[in-house]
């Protein structure tokens, strides 16, 4: 009996040296891998800090380029000019009838003004480019300030005029004078008189309200981007007023009534695709049907946002569908069980935790819409539209349009109020992200 | 108010629709007869045949997967909402089979309320939450019948005392238990003929656990109460009446003291004894 046990001592002896051999063998193996996976773990974490560090490069300087070549736009130089007003020019009867006034040669009299300064200036060349110092709206800076003051009609008035763009461009030291005249847009006679007129204190530099109350122009000196505001704001309104209520009711519709079936399938699908459709289908699409088949005006903001509701309505159904699926369906029980009806689950619990969610896919669809320009081009929103469209059936461009067609004019002055163009449109997008942002905290509900 | 007919059909209308096919034992608030359920192909239940009486607890016990909640489900015909789920067989309300087309699901889960596993309050104020189902019902005239409503259902909850000052915070603010109590009142707000708990207290402290255990007996008075649930302890506590569920079928129905010291089936006598699962 003793030996019995004695065997069965031995035995579990054994067996516990033997279990206590392969766990330091298992924590030698163990110790031997360590290194390996730290390693990859820190590789690993070096390749995310690396992405992250070359994604903010690329931003930082998308910025830099940006607000480097555009902040200059912001303000804009002009002339400061003491004009004779004569009273036989203006005004022969003395009326002051307003129609009167508006009809006087405005740009004789600036003319005069102007080679007043320079009375050693007679050749008929030389005074062509002298004048050319002057915006073509130099006059209607006269007429404005004559109209705004009828009094000063027979004496002298100071007046602010507008500067040609090659100028404004010469006074932000964005042309180089000390380049040969042939490879420069101005010639030595005016550069020599441009900076007598600096040195005589009559150059001004002061903000560029035309940048921001102008329509588009060829002048690139009154050129601005209200009107493509305007249709911006025309176009995201239309698309707004459409998609939202479309878009939920669709993923309404879709997640909680529509029966699980092939053709809910294929409807499913087909949307997911269309998410992926590039965006001038959708244009070609608007051509078609808006303007061909339904007879809609060219240009109008109005069709930009039909066709721009057709393409955000996949981005606004998807994340709908998903802000839905995300309630949790303990709230929808409590809800029945209760015997709420199907649609008053809906309405009083479902949305309501679902909104949040609805609204980020909403609004980052708006940001979409607000970027887009290539479905644009198609419905004819590419034109050259000099006047503020009052509502949403008259001719209007977009921001995205208004910078592309800036970027192909090749003045220098073009050059910097597109990237001011892009400095508002950028503006526009964060404020509009922030927006998304600041409801999703504002309807975030915990249960 | 009446509320639109739900979209939700019955799954299928049993054939013997209408006519209450089986006599009621006396006293039976629900009846089920030959209740068979069916996941897609896979069945849930098997011919359950159970009567529940008016002013009991009725506890259903058995191991996890056995159909006990399924039954339960259909007591209110929350398994409508589930795809592929399909209910054949009848259970009378009253003499009335509640899977008949004329019956509106509306209606019917304003007669039997539900209390269920987790504690699930609306992410709204404790207030609101209370207040809800009258209000969608029509049952209040005015606000002050409404505020008599709630105040009189926390008091049933046990829970008046505890957030009579912040009836406007939120629900979701409060404890577990105090959650699953509020659900509680929620469900007396409408006053149901019967209650429906699906584990009510799997997700609480033996404290919270007592307090609603408590609740229960109280509330028995007042409604017909089934309760599903994992602890036999709990259900020898509460429950006049219990049901053994194992894979489906229904292995035994008694008076809970009987379940409990005299078994008469060897699978329930198993699982009491906890040979099994």
């Amino acid at each position: 009996m003793a030996t019995v046990d004695e065997t069965m001592d031995t035995r579990s002896a054994q067996a516990a040296r033997a279990a206590q051999a392969g766990r330091s063998q298992i924590a030698e193996t163990v110790n031997a891998g360590l290194g390996r996976r730290y390693r990859s773990e820190r590789r690993f974490r070096a390749y995310g800090i690396l992405a992250i560090v070359l994604a903010l490069g690329m931003l930082a300087t998308l910025f830099v380029t940006i607000i480097g070549k555009g902040y200059t736009a912001f303000w804009q130089h002009s002339l400061s000019l003491e004009v004779a007003l004569p009273a036989d020019v203006i005004d022969p009867q003395g009326t002051r009838d307003p129609a009167v006034l508006a009809n006087a040669n405005y740009l004789a009299l600036v003319r005069d003004a102007l080679q007043a300064q320079f009375p050693e200036v007679d050749s008929r060349q030389e005074r062509r480019s002298l004048f050319a110092m002057l915006s073509d709206s130099a006059p209607y800076d006269l007429q404005d300030a004559v109209l705004d003051n009828p009094d000063a009609i027979g004496g002298t008035i100071k007046v602010r005029l507008s500067l040609d763009d090659d100028f404004d461009m010469l006074a932000k030291g964005h042309m180089d004078a000390d380049l040969p005249e042939a490879s420069r847009r101005l010639n030595d006679n005016q550069v020599q008189w441009f900076q007598a007129l600096e040195q005589r204190g009559m150059v001004e530099a002061h903000f560029n309200t035309a940048l921001f109350t102008n329509g588009d122009s060829r002048q690139a000196e009154s050129a601005g981007i209200l009107g493509a505001v305007v249709g911006s704001l025309f176009v995201v309104a239309v698309t707004l007023a459409l998609s939202f209520p479309i878009g939920v009711a669709t993923a309404v519709y879709l997640e909680e009534f529509a029966p699980k079936n092939r053709f809910t399938d294929l409807i499913e699908v087909n949307i997911n695709n269309l998410a992926a459709v590039p965006s001038i289908v959708f244009g070609l699409l608007g051509l078609a049907v808006f303007l061909q088949f339904f007879g809609l005006p060219r240009s109008a903001p109005l069709v930009g946002g039909l066709v721009l509701t057709l393409m955000t309505l996949p981005t606004i159904i998807i994340a709908s569908r998903a802000a839905l699926k995300s309630v949790p369906p303990s709230i929808r029980e409590a809800a029945l069980g209760l015997g709420a009806s199907k649609l008053q689950m809906i309405l009083h619990h479902v949305l309501p935790l679902a909104m949040p969610g609805m609204l980020t896919g909403t609004i980052i669809g708006m940001a979409q819409a607000l970027g887009e320009s290539a479905p644009l081009l198609m419905i004819g929103m590419v034109a050259f539209v000099v006047d503020i469209p009052n509502g949403p059936l008259d001719p209007a461009t977009v921001l995205p349009v208004q910078i592309f067609l800036w970027a192909d004019s090749p003045e220098r002055a073009f050059v910097e109020r597109t990237s001011a163009a892009i400095m508002v449109l950028l503006a526009f997008l964060i404020f509009m992200n922030a927006a998304a942002v600041w409801l999703r905290k504002r309807f975030e509900r915990r249960w | 108010m009446q509320t639109s007919p739900s979209a939700e059909t019955p799954t299928e209308a049993p054939a013997t629709a209408g006519f209450p096919l089986v006599s009621q034992g006396e006293g039976a608030k629900i009846a089920a007869r030959d209740v068979n359920v069916f996941y897609g192909d896979k069945q849930a239940l098997r011919n359950i045949a159970l009567d529940i009486k008016a002013n009991e607890v009725t506890s259903f016990i058995g191991p996890s997967g056995c159909g006990k909640s399924t039954f339960l489900r259909c007591l209110n015909r929350m398994n409508d909402i589930i795809d592929g789920c399909r209910v054949t067989g009848t259970i009378n309300l009253d003499e009335e089979d509640i899977y008949h087309r004329r019956i509106d699901v509306v209606q019917l889960r304003a007669r039997i309320g539900m209390v269920f596993q987790k504690p699930n309050p609306f992410p709204k104020s404790i207030y609101e939450n209370v207040a809800y189902g009258p209000r969608i019902h029509g049952l209040a005239r005015n606000k002050t019948d409404l505020d008599e409503i709630v105040h009189t259902s926390l008091e049933r909850a046990g829970l008046l005392g505890e957030v009579k000052d912040r009836m406007d915070q939120p629900g979701t603010g409060l404890s577990g238990g105090q959650q699953q109590r509020l659900c509680i009142a929620r469900a007396i707000a409408v006053n149901p003929e019967v209650i429906l708990m699906d584990e009510p207290c799997s997700a609480l402290d033996p404290i919270a656990t007592a307090k609603i255990e408590e609740l229960i007996d109280e509330l028995r008075q007042n409604y017909t109460i089934v309760i599903v649930t994992h602890s036999m302890q709990q259900a020898a506590r509460v429950s006049q009446r219990t049901a053994f569920f194992h894979l489906g079928n229904l292995v035994e129905c008694n008076d809970t003291e009987q379940i409990f010291t005299n078994p008469q089936h060897k699978l329930t006598q198993g699982y009491i004894t906890g040979r099994f699962g």
